[in-house]
């Protein structure tokens, strides 16, 4: 029996849509140029630049305690990760050995910055496939995080709690008792997220087989965190380079290799548990000591080139710094994990329908501030 | 005894005592109309309310509650808010279509609602094609959608209107097949026949199996023909920002999203009157006092309602292949099924009956 065929003689016609820089889907003022036949899409260019504020250019201007408080407005929804990049490569530049009591604090708020980019992240998801409940969810536990950073440091997002050297100040005497309670609340919530999303069958529909990177596509754009994970590339800096009380506790890669939305969605999952076992291990044995040991008012970094790579919630964030001996850096460089993650976009979703475009970004989980710096 | 139709018969007499004959007719209809736009209005502005508040419950929030108690005139003050504000347009929109749009879905419920059985002979149109008209006349809505979003002269809008017009057309089917299962059981398209009928037992009862699976099917198209979650392709706010409404404001958008809220209970009325006996009480418990069929019927509509902003509240939302998948390769075959196992159940007489 001959198969029926489309009569080609329909011609559909490419038209252009603009979406954002104001657009619910493109988290801030990201603009995503579409080239879409019908609600097929053809083509994604995602145009930069809305929110550039010259980070690099600036801490080229100052001197290295400034820098730490320019990177909190990077990505900051991992301000305290990208604060301790600036501070480890300055740390290491100097040679200088920070207390254990630091590395641990440092670890513990690192994944509990990691928890609270996480759950954001999975409230907007939910909200991007257009469940909007899930959005609620995840602010109540971000919440309870947000409190206690701004008992500790009296911020909520953009802490700057790291100096080189050490920590601004002292924990406060409620952070443990106050950690251990999220961390019981929070292994209670967590099982409602899966209830309200992860097993819900319209949402596995609209994840599963969409926006899929393959494991050597990940390598070749330079994806990194939940996004390479999700494909099966195993890039976890924190498991590769430990840093901080990293090389202390015991925590599984979140790795899935399907490298759908729905795949990446798991790995994050999946990192919140990691994260919770990694605070409950270290929370008990936080070390006494100095918070800080004392460095230079002017810190002067030896003339040289330094690298210092973290794991931050949406992957590997690099700080290259470039030092003349002088009190500023020559040249600074952040390697975002923003900026490559996005870069794949096209790759992926080319030949979805809008639909999957908007799930499959929101597994992305961009930071404009990141990209742009 | 006290029925509606005391009231109904002395406001008859009191407006034949005041003017001729020859215009009681016009002024009553007037009347009605008044009465209708009223109901109209105060359910609308009830829905929003109550649909904020729903969802507040679901998310862990308060909802409305600074206006009046309970957040009341919440809803009141939005409306006078939207009012007040100024009618945009686009540049280069098709004016005319443009500013017809919003009246073709504010029209369609109007006159959707206006052959509700409310109570017993408390009804303002009890027309032979009841069920036939309903479903003639919610089908109107969708010319405003597309008029809308074709006229807004926004791509977003356009995107919207084309997904609102492939899926109200598809789901239409599915709404007019499980509402005509249920016909088999009261052999009348007439409202006020078929509630007549559920005296000796729900439609839903009645019908057993295929009733439950046609109800099934009908809150699950009833759902995607009110444009509303998960099958809210057409305004998909992460997708399309504001969808075919994009370039709406003022009282222009109040009159889709009016419309939008009293579609969901036309939606449910219909869902009370054929499945839940509309204004007859359960076990016929209040068979006495006539004038609560007003409250039972209003209480499972309601029902119905919250029942549709539990879906809204707690799916994602489908994409829309996987829309047209769910209809055409699902509910429809299940639907053309279900008719033939319901006629078999009618003709060899296995419904339950009180």
């Amino acid at each position: 029996m001959e198969t029926a065929t489309i009569n080609n003689n329909f011609k559909s016609e490419e038209y252009f849509i603009n979406m954002g820089p104001q657009h619910p889907a493109t988290h801030g003022v990201l603009r995503l140029l579409l080239t879409i036949d019908g609600e097929i899409i053809k083509k994604v260019e995602p145009d930069l630049g809305y929110i550039h504020r010259s980070i690099e250019k600036m801490c080229e201007r100052d001197s290295y305690q400034q820098i730490v408080h320019l990177t909190d407005r990077m990505d900051y929804l991992s301000s305290h990760i990208n604060n301790e990049a600036v501070c480890l490569a300055v740390e290491n530049a100097l040679e200088l050995e920070v207390p254990e009591r630091v590395k641990v604090i440092r670890t513990i708020i690192d994944e509990l910055t990691r928890i609270s980019s996480h759950t954001l992240w999975w409230g907007v998801m939910g909200m991007d496939v257009g469940a909007l409940t899930s959005y609620f969810y995840g602010f109540r536990d971000r919440e309870m995080i947000n409190d206690i950073f701004e008992e500790t440091c009296g911020a909520r997002l953009t802490m700057n709690y790291n100096i080189p050297g050490g920590l601004m100040q002292d924990i406060h005497p409620n952070f443990v008792k106050r950690v251990k309670e999220f961390i019981a609340h929070f292994k209670t919530k967590l099982p409602e997220y899966d209830k309200l999303l992860t097993g819900n069958i319209i949402f596995q529909k609209r994840t599963k087989g969409v926006g899929v990177l393959s494991k050597e596509d990940a390598i070749a754009y330079g994806a990194s965190g939940p996004v390479a994970r999700g494909s099966g590339y195993s890039c976890d800096v924190r498991k590769h380079h430990p840093y901080s009380a990293l090389d202390k506790v015991s925590f599984n890669e979140a790795l899935h290799t399907e490298g759908d939305s729905y795949a990446r969605y798991l790995v994050r999952i999946q990192e919140m548990w990691e994260s919770v076992s990694i605070i409950e291990q270290l929370i008990d044995n936080i070390p006494e000591g100095d918070f800080k040991v004392a460095t230079n008012a002017v810190i002067k970094l030896p003339k040289g080139e330094y690298y210092q790579k973290v794991e931050t919630a949406r992957g590997e964030l690099g700080v290259y710094i470039i030092s003349t001996g002088g009190k500023n850096p020559h040249r600074m460089k952040f390697r975002s994990p923003g900026l490559s993650n996005l870069s794949l976009l096209n790759h992926i979703t080319v030949g979805g329908k809008i639909g999957d475009l908007v799930a499959t970004m929101a597994t992305i989980d961009i930071v404009v501030p990141d990209i742009d710096r | 005894m006290y029925s509606s139709l005391i009231i109904t018969n002395n406001i008859h007499s009191w407006v034949l005592s005041l003017m001729p004959a020859a215009v009681t007719g016009i002024t009553e209809m007037m009347m009605i109309a008044m009465i209708y736009l009223t109901v109209f209005a105060v359910l609308g502005l009830f829905l929003v309310l109550m649909e904020r508040k729903v969802a507040a419950w679901f998310q862990l929030r308060i909802g409305p509650n600074r206006v009046g108690f309970f957040g009341m005139f919440q809803t009141i003050a939005d409306a006078l808010k939207l009012l007040s504000k100024e009618l945009t347009g686009t540049d280069k929109a098709d004016k005319f279509l443009y500013n017809l749009a919003p009246y073709f879905l504010i029209i369609s419920s109007l006159m959707a609602l206006a052959v509700f059985p409310f109570s017993e002979n408390l009804q303002a149109f009890d027309i032979n094609i009841g069920i036939f008209f309903l479903i003639a006349i919610s089908s109107i809505g969708v010319i405003g959608v597309l008029l809308g979003g074709w006229s807004s002269n926004n791509k977003f809008a356009l995107i919207g209107a084309m997904r609102s017009g492939v899926q109200t057309i598809s789901y239409e089917l599915s709404v007019g097949l499980s509402l005509l299962t249920m016909i088999l059981l009261t052999g009348s398209l007439q409202l006020s026949e078929i509630i007549e009928v559920q005296k000796s037992g729900w439609l839903i009862v009645q019908g057993h199996i295929p009733a439950v699976i046609a109800f099934m099917i009908y809150m699950i198209s009833g759902t995607a023909e009110t444009n509303r979650a998960p099958f809210d392709m057409v305004e998909a706010e992460s997708e399309l920002g504001a969808g075919f409404h994009t370039e709406y404001s003022g009282m222009k958008f109040a009159y889709f999203f009016l419309a939008e809220f009293i579609n969901m209970f036309i939606i449910a009325a219909i869902g009370t009157t054929v499945f839940f006996g509309g204004w007859l009480s359960p076990f016929g418990i209040t068979e006495s006092i006539p004038w609560l069929g007003v409250f039972w019927f209003l209480l499972k509509a309601f029902a119905l309602v919250f029942l549709m902003m539990w879906f809204r509240w707690t799916f994602p939302r489908l994409r829309v292949d996987q829309l047209l998948t769910l209809e055409w390769k699902y509910l429809l075959p299940i639907n053309l099924f279900n008719i033939v196992l319901m006629a078999i159940i009618v003709w060899l007489n296995f419904t339950i009956q009180f």
